[in-house]
C-alpha cells in the first residue's frame, strides 16, 4: 500500500501545478506543436500580451511533448472536456486533427488555426504569418533600401521546384518596377543545401562582380551566403538578405554582410492569434469569406475565399533587435 | 526461475510447492500486483474528480479512453509476447505500414471491408516476418525488430514521402469515431472483447500454460512437449494482427494516414506491458494487470490534461510510476529477506 499512497501523492502534487481557473473568463487555448520550442515559447508570449489587453481573458498554453498528431489529439480532447472558448492551434497534420476539431466545434467552442493550418472543414479560420505578395515585396524591399543609387542584386534560391520560393520570387519579380535602378541579374539555385548554396553565392560574386546584393528567401540560403561574402572578404560591398532566422543569421547581422533580413515575428502571430480567436469566438467577427477582423495592434485582417487571413508583412530583424530575438528561434 | 512464479503474485514463490491451479487463496489475490494497481487506479479516479469538475462527466471519459484503447490492443497480445519471453518493437511502424497499405486500396477505389482486411492482412504479414526471423533464424527478438522497425516505416515514407492520405469512406469512420451505444465507443468495445479473449486464451487455456512454460524455461517447455517455435511463431503473429487492428481504429478515428502515424506508439504499449504487472524477462503476468494498467495510464494522461499539465511532467510522471512497478517488488523482497 506504500505504493499507492506515494503515487496518489504525486497525483495531488501534479494536480497543484495548475492554479484555479476564473470561471468568468473566456478561456482562449493556444496549443502548440510541441512544448518546449522557442518558436512557440514567443508565441505564447504574444497570446498573454493580448489577454492583457483584453482584460477578461485567460491563457490556457499547451501542446504534446513531441510533434505527432496523436498527442496534439489527446490535448485537444481535454481541452474540449474543459469546455475551453476557444481554440487557436498550430497543427502537427493537416488532416489527422480534422475528426477531433469538428467535435470541438459541434460542442460550440470556436475552432482556428495559425503558423501550419488545418484543412478547411476542421476549423473556422486560419491566420498566416504573412502572404506570398508581402514576402516577395519585403524581400526585394529589404535590397533596395540599402541601395538608394539603385544597383546589382542576384537571387539564390532553394530548388528550381519549391513551390514556395517559386512563388516569392514570381511576386518579387512583380513589384520589381516600384523599385526603379534595382536590376536582377541572375536567379541560382542551392537546392537548400548549405555547401552548394556556398558555391552558388561565390559563383555569383565571380560572374558579377559589381553585384551589390544576393537575395536569399530560404534559411539555408541566406545563412550560406552571408558566409560566402565574409570568406570572399565582401562585406559592405555585397548585402545579403531575405528570409533567415534569427538564432542562424545573429552571426552574419554582426559581421555586417547582412544589414537586415526578415521572417514572421511569433510574438506578433501569437497576439494576432489569440486577438482572432477572442473576436471570434465573442460573436463580434464572424468567420466568413471577406469578412473583417480587428487584430489589436497590428491592424485589421481579411479573410479569403478559404478562410485564411494573412497577418502582416514579415518582421524585419536588423543589428537593433537581433539580440532580442537570437535566443528564441 | 521456479515455476511457481507463474502465478502472477510474487509472494507465492513463498508457499512453496508448485499450485496445481491458477487461482491462487483470497489472501494472495488480494496481496497481488493486479489489487494494488486497481487501488492506484480507483485513486488516480477519486482523485482526478476532486482535482477538476469536468472530470465527471461520461461523455469526457468516454473522450479519454480514447487515449488508450488503440495501444491497449496492441499490449493484449505484446503481454503474451513478452510473457514468453521475447519482445515486439515494431508495431507503431506495423501501423505506419498498415496504415499506407489502407491508404493505397482506399485510393484504388475500394471500399471499407478490404480497407480493413488490408490493414489486418498487413498486420498479419509484418507479424509472420518478425515471426520467421525469430523463429527460422534464431535471431534475437529485440534485434530483429529493431530493425523492422526501420523498415516497415521506411516503406511507407517510400510511398508517402511528405504526402498523406486522405478522403476514407464515410463509412469507414465507424471504427474510430462511431459509437456502438451512448457514449461507449466502437474501440472501448473491441478494446474490452479483447480484453476477454486474451484474458481467456492466457489464463484458461494449454495455450496460455505453453506461453508461460516457454517464458520460464524455453528447453524445459520444449522437453515437455510444447512446440516452443510454433507457440511464438503465434504470438508474433497475433501481435502483427493486433497492431492490424489498432492500424484501422488509428486511422479511422484520424481520417487519414500519414508515414509518422502512432510514432514512438511501441514504447507506450511496452509500457503499459509492464506497468501491468508483466515481468519484462518473462514468465509472470497476468492480462487483469495490463487491462487496469491501460486504464491507470488512459486516467493519468487525461487527468493531467484537464488540468493543462504540460506533456513532459505526465512523462515524468508515467516514467516514475514504471520505474517505482519495477522496483518496489524488488525492495519489498529485499526487505522481507532481511527481516
Amino acid at each position: 500500500m506504500k505504493l499507492a499512497k506515494l503515487l496518489t501523492s504525486a497525483a495531488v502534487a501534479a494536480g497543484l501545478f495548475a492554479g484555479p481557473a476564473a470561471a468568468e473568463d473566456m478561456r482562449i487555448a493556444l496549443v502548440v506543436k510541441a512544448l518546449g520550442i522557442g518558436f512557440f515559447e514567443a508565441a505564447a508570449k504574444g497570446a498573454e500580451e493580448a489577454a492583457g489587453e483584453l482584460g477578461d481573458v485567460e491563457i490556457i498554453y499547451t501542446g504534446p511533448t513531441d510533434t505527432t498528431a496523436e498527442g496534439q489529439i489527446e490535448v485537444i480532447n481535454a481541452l474540449i472536456a474543459q469546455q475551453v472558448d476557444a481554440i487557436a492551434v498550430s497543427a502537427n497534420d493537416t488532416d489527422a486533427l480534422v475528426p477531433t476539431l469538428k467535435k470541438a466545434m459541434q460542442r460550440g467552442i470556436t475552432v482556428i488555426s495559425w503558423d501550419s493550418g488545418v484543412a478547411e472543414d476542421g476549423r473556422q479560420a486560419h491566420l498566416n504569418p504573412s502572404s506570398n505578395a508581402l514576402i516577395g515585396n519585403m524581400i526585394v524591399k529589404l535590397a533596395a533600401d540599402e541601395l538608394p543609387e539603385g544597383g546589382d542584386v542576384a537571387v539564390l534560391s532553394a530548388t528550381t521546384t519549391s513551390t514556395n520560393q517559386n512563388i516569392w520570387i514570381e511576386e518579387m519579380t512583380k513589384v520589381l518596377p516600384n523599385y526603379p535602378g534595382i536590376n536582377v541579374v541572375g536567379t541560382v539555385y542551392g537546392d537548400d543545401l548549405a555547401d552548394k548554396s556556398y558555391r552558388e553565392a561565390q559563383g555569383l560574386m565571380q560572374s558579377y562582380p559589381d553585384l551589390d546584393a544576393i537575395i536569399a528567401p530560404t534559411s539555408v540560403g541566406i545563412v550560406a551566403a552571408a558566409q560566402a561574402v565574409v570568406d570572399a572578404g565582401k562585406v559592405g560591398e555585397v548585402n545579403v538578405t531575405g528570409l533567415g532566422l534569427p538564432s542562424e543569421m545573429a552571426g552574419a547581422i554582426e559581421s555586417g554582410a547582412s544589414k537586415s533580413f526578415a521572417i514572421w515575428n511569433p510574438i506578433d502571430l501569437g497576439y494576432s492569434a489569440t486577438m482572432m480567436a477572442y473576436h471570434l469566438a465573442k460573436g463580434d467577427a464572424e468567420a466568413a469569406p471577406g469578412a473583417e477582423i480587428e487584430i489589436g495592434r497590428m491592424g485589421t485582417i481579411t479573410l479569403d475565399e478559404t478562410g485564411s487571413a494573412a497577418m502582416a508583412d514579415p518582421f524585419v530583424y536588423d543589428e537593433s533587435n537581433i539580440d532580442d530575438f537570437k535566443s528564441i528561434f | 526461475m521456479s515455476l511457481a512464479e507463474t502465478t502472477s503474485a510474487p509472494e507465492a514463490r513463498a508457499r512453496g510447492p508448485v499450485p496445481d491451479r491458477l487461482r491462487a487463496p483470497w489472501e494472495a489475490k488480494l496481496k497481488s500486483w493486479e489489487s494494488l494497481l486497481l487501488v492506484v487506479a480507483i485513486g488516480i479516479f477519486i482523485l482526478n474528480s476532486f482535482a477538476s469538475p469536468y472530470f465527471l462527466n461520461a461523455w469526457n471519459l468516454s473522450d479519454a479512453t480514447f487515449n488508450f484503447t488503440e495501444k491497449a490492443m496492441i499490449a493484449f497480445a505484446m503481454a503474451l509476447l513478452i510473457i514468453a519471453g521475447e519482445i515486439d518493437l515494431s508495431v507503431a511502424s506495423i501501423i505506419a505500414l498498415a496504415s499506407t497499405a489502407m491508404g493505397l486500396v482506399m485510393e484504388a477505389g475500394f471500399g471499407t471491408p478490404a480497407i480493413v482486411a488490408t490493414g489486418l492482412a498487413t498486420g498479419l504479414i509484418c507479424g509472420a516476418f518478425n515471426g520467421v526471423l525469430v523463429t527460422r533464424l534464431g535471431l534475437p527478438s529485440i534485434v530483429v525488430t529493431i530493425g523492422t522497425m526501420s523498415l516497415f516505416r521506411g516503406i511507407s515514407y517510400i510511398v508517402l514521402g511528405d504526402g498523406a492520405f486522405r478522403g476514407y469512406p464515410s463509412d469507414f469512420a465507424f471504427f474510430g469515431q462511431g459509437y456502438a451505444f451512448w457514449v461507449i465507443s466502437v474501440e472501448l468495445v473491441i478494446f474490452a472483447v479483447l480484453a476477454v479473449i486474451y484474458g481467456v486464451v492466457l489464463h484458461k487455456t494449454n495455450f496460455g500454460r505453453a506461453v508461460y512454460a516457454i517464458g520460464n524455461n524455453a528447453t524445459g517447455a520444449l522437453f515437455s512437449g510444447i512446440r516452443v517455435a510454433r507457440v511464438k511463431m503465434i504470438l508474433f503473429l497475433l501481435t502483427g494482427l493486433m497492431s492490424g487492428v489498432a492500424a484501422v481504429c488509428l486511422t479511422s478515428r484520424l481520417g487519414s494516414t500519414r508515414p509518422s502515424i502512432a510514432s514512438g506508439m511501441e514504447l507506450e504499449v511496452v509500457t503499459m506491458v509492464v506497468l501491468g504487472g508483466v515481468n519484462i524477462l518473462g514468465g509472470s503476468g497476468s492480462i487483469p494487470g495490463v487491462v487496469i494498467a491501460a486504464f491507470v495510464m488512459g486516467l493519468v494522461t487525461f487527468g493531467l490534461g484537464l488540468l493543462n499539465v504540460p506533456g513532459i511532467v505526465m512523462s515524468i510522471f508515467i516514467g516514475l510510476l514504471l520505474i517505482g512497478v519495477i522496483a518496489l517488488p524488488r525492495l519489498w523482497a529485499k526487505l522481507r529477506g532481511k527481516a
